[in-house]
């Protein structure tokens, strides 16, 4: 137990060891908070967006909090149903028709135009299908003839698509016509702030019919993570990317450490041809180009994370810290204590893996730990190169899509930077403890 | 610690020596090389999988072939079956898809070693050749100008900066260097992003990415000059992502020399600071350096494939990626011959300069047991 809590108190000096372990923590948290609330098969389900699953989300957002920043103000995406305060629902009953009137009240304060306006239709009916005619009513005044028609059991009347509407506001997108401010310049309209109305008057000719519409105004922030061009919500990606993340790179870290450590022991163990044979082979791994060989295994096999961890582990087998352990050991196999176990008899695999490769230990963990990383950038690398896990939503999977939709071009530099900020920060965090813990566990760096 | 050596015993000149373990090693790693490549050769067939993708390639441009003849339009479709059939065997015997796979690894193997990279299946070099040399020989060029001028910065300003920082240890600019060290983590592609973000997107000084402006300069001067204002953020990415670890751990090494007894003396003769780091830190860790040269730039060659992604940069990295792409397997196993060349040339170049640093090597000392 004191072996462990040495270093831990030890730790505790370093303050940038302590916000390192605070990162991790904070990391270890949010996955295990994703792995409860979203489980993996509705993660899945999500990401990859079917039919009717992002419909009432708007493209490209930016995340709701740019709004805090001085003189941003745009507008949020709005969903009106029935059940919302600001929605009143009538039923006027008359000889052969009723009338269904649904206004939706909108308070618009943004600075800025919203990309889109969608009204969902559902109705319920027998024979005859209801007829459902849309105007808007702005705050000065006026009001705009929106579009008419029947309704199907569900109906989408997307705003942009009503030509007639868009001939009738002059040839300007509904999203900008319906809330621009008439006195401000055609070139450049401004939103005229107030309150807004838009009612829905549903015909129903059958006593059992009834028509229910729900309005969704397509701000041009969402969420705590903003939307990606398929209208997904990042949060998702960002959320199920920690664990994934954290399991990559611990895995994949324990994985080459450890094999690479027994073999450096066996070889310096045994010596001799093992040994050579060793040695050989780590030349040979040195010079094995891992990325490309990576891609071609993604290429033509599978680009499951579990199959390039596979590969990863193995390719980092024998890599050249076999040398460096190697020579760690020679020195230790000299020490009289491995000497005493000798002639008490102790097996090969027994002075192996309970005398020599524990001495090593201490230098092996700050090692490791920096190690971590580094698997985790590989993993963004592999998405980055269109070779991550085809259905798994992971921070390298947004980085991909961000890069491949030109989004620092197109200005969306919330798509990288979110990611990027989770990956630096999970970098940092295992860094920081890894550096810290070398100067611990390395007296020789400590007087430094 | 080398034992001494026997004053009677004949010791062949440093030339002779220096010239026997470059040999020695150019032989250990031209075996090293043949097996990386007979392995990358056997890891891009995949068990055979890749000889399937390349049968049903055939398959399917014999048949569109035999559709549009009209002089086989007369035939039963029992003959065409047949007819069929029999170029399919034709183009694969031409193609040697039917001697097992053991078997042609070797030929593919002499083949690779060769440089004889055969001819791509999709991809076209922009002169318009579809072999696979010449596509890869295209792409060369850039990717060492791009890493040659990073390694070299980024190698210069590392030791300097540490050998700085190794006189003033303890100081802010220590502290904070060492502070700075764990970004080292992220790879260049990573703050190539940022590097975009601030210097193409927000301020527009400096283009997105790409080799040259379009359309090209024709004059030499703005050609080059085209050239460098494109340089700037890829090998600025790849500084920054190595700059902070490699300042650290050779200002780390330095001191650990520095206190070496053998310094202490020298500082009590009286030597010039720069005298002792000259003659007393640098030139006995010299052949450390140059191992960790080695080593970084080993590490670079294959982390430069998304880099050059990110900036568009025509490369091997964005070839390899490209290829990887559309399956177009020649020009896949190709780069990945020629990445391994290029990696063993890197250790072999850099054995040499360490024969040729390493006095160990010279005098016959124990030279091959480095770590």
């Amino acid at each position: 137990m004191t072996a462990l809590s040495r270093p831990l108190s030890a730790l505790a000096r370093y303050p940038s060891a302590i916000a390192g372990l605070l990162i991790i923590l904070a990391l270890v948290l949010l996955s295990i908070y994703t792995l409860i609330t979203i489980p993996y098969a509705e993660a899945i389900r999500l990401w990859r967006g079917g039919e009717g699953v992002w419909l009432e989300t708007p493209r490209n957002a930016w995340p709701s909090w740019v709004n805090l920043f001085p003189g941003v103000n745009l507008p949020n995406t709005l969903i009106l149903d029935t059940d919302s305060n600001s929605v009143e629902k009538t039923r006027q009953v008359g000889s052969d028709e009723t009338n269904v009137i649904t206004t939706f009240t909108i308070d618009y304060t943004a600075d800025e135009f919203p990309q889109e306006i969608s009204v969902f239709l559902t109705s319920q009916y027998d024979q005859k299908l209801p007829f459902v005619s849309f105007s808007w009513l702005t705050p000065d005044g006026r009001e705009i003839r929106i579009t008419d028609g029947t309704v199907e059991r569900s109906k989408t009347v997307r705003f942009s698509q009503e030509s007639k509407l868009e001939r009738r506001l002059q040839g300007v997108k509904p999203a900008v016509g319906l809330f621009a401010d008439p006195q401000s310049a055609a070139a450049a309209p401004k939103p005229l702030k107030g309150t807004y109305q838009l009612v829905a008057k549903g015909l129903v000719f059958e006593d059992e019919a009834d028509v229910d519409a729900r309005l969704v105004v397509y701000g041009q922030v969402y969420g705590l993570a903003g939307t990606d061009h398929r209208r997904r919500d990042l949060t998702l990606a960002l959320m199920w990317g920690t664990p994934i993340a954290l399991a990559f790179g611990l895995l994949a870290a324990v994985g080459s450490v450890v094999s690479t450590l027994i073999i450096a022991a066996v070889g310096v163990w045994f010596g001799g041809l093992i040994d050579a044979t060793i040695q050989r082979i780590t030349e040979v791994s040195m010079i094995l180009p891992g990325l490309p060989i990576l891609i071609m295994i993604g290429t033509f096999y599978s680009r499951s994370i579990w199959t390039m961890l596979g590969v990863v582990i193995l390719l980092g087998i024998f890599s050249p810290g076999i040398k460096s352990y190697r020579a760690i050991f020679l020195q230790v196999k000299e020490s009289p204590y491995i000497e005493a176990a000798r002639a008490y008899g102790a097996g090969n695999f027994r002075i192996i893996f309970l005398y020599l490769i524990p001495r090593i230990i201490p230098i092996l963990v700050p090692q490791f730990v920096v190690l971590i990383p580094s698997f985790v950038f590989l993993e963004a690398t592999l998405a980055v190169l269109n070779l991550g896990d085809p259905v798994l939503p992971t921070w390298g999977k947004v980085l991909s899509d961000a890069r491949t939709n030109d989004a620092l071009y197109q200005g969306h530099y919330y798509w990288v930077l979110e990611p990027a900020a989770l990956l630096l920060l999970s970098g940092l965090g295992f860094a920081m403890v890894g550096f810290a813990l070398d100067r611990i566990f390395n007296p020789r760096l400590r007087e430094l | 610690m080398r034992a001494p050596e026997g004053a009677t015993e004949k010791v062949p000149s440093a030339f002779v020596r220096v010239v026997q373990y470059s040999l020695v090693r150019l032989i250990a790693l031209f075996v090293t090389v043949v097996i990386g490549v007979y392995l990358t050769i056997v890891i891009a067939n995949m068990g055979g999988y890749v000889d399937e993708i390349r049968r049903g390639f055939i398959r399917e441009q014999v048949a569109i072939a035999v559709g549009l003849d009209q002089s086989l339009q007369e035939m039963t479709p029992a003959e065409r079956q047949q007819h069929i059939d029999q170029l399919i065997t034709l183009q694969e015997k031409r193609m040697g898809l039917d001697q097992p796979f053991a078997i042609r690894s070797f030929r593919y193997l002499s083949d690779a070693l060769t440089l004889n990279l055969g001819r791509a299946e999709n991809m076209a070099s922009d002169s318009g050749s579809r072999q696979v040399r010449l596509i890869i020989l295209e792409r060369l060029p850039p990717t060492l100008l791009l890493f040659a001028s990073a390694q070299l910065l980024l190698f210069f300003t590392a030791i300097f900066a540490a050998l700085a920082l190794s006189r003033h240890y303890g100081s802010w600019m220590d502290r904070i260097i060492i502070g700075l060290a764990p970004t080292s983590a992220a790879p260049s592609w990573f703050y190539g992003l940022f590097l975009i973000l601030i210097f193409a997107a927000l301020f527009g000084i400096l283009p997105f990415g790409g080799l040259v402006s379009a359309p090209p300069p024709e004059n030499i001067i703005d050609y080059s000059l085209s050239v460098l204002k494109h340089l700037i953020l890829p090998v600025g990415a790849i500084v920054i992502s190595a700059i902070f670890l490699s300042i650290y751990s050779w200002r780390t090494f330095f001191l650990i020399y520095s206190s070496e007894d053998y310094v202490e003396m020298a500082r009590a003769k009286g030597l010039s600071s720069r005298a002792i780091e000259r003659r007393y830190i640098l030139r006995p860790t010299l052949p450390t350096i140059v191992t960790g040269f080695a080593l970084s730039v080993i590490t670079l060659w294959t982390g430069s494939i998304v880099l050059e992604l990110v900036f568009n940069w025509p490369g091997l990295g964005r070839l390899f990626y490209q290829a990887a792409n559309i399956f177009d397997t020649p020009v896949i196993v190709g780069s990945t011959v020629i990445y391994a060349y290029l990696l063993g040339m890197t250790v072999f170049i850099l054995d040499i300069v360490y024969a040729l640093i390493d006095p160990r090597v010279k005098v016959g000392g124990s030279g091959g047991n480095r770590s």
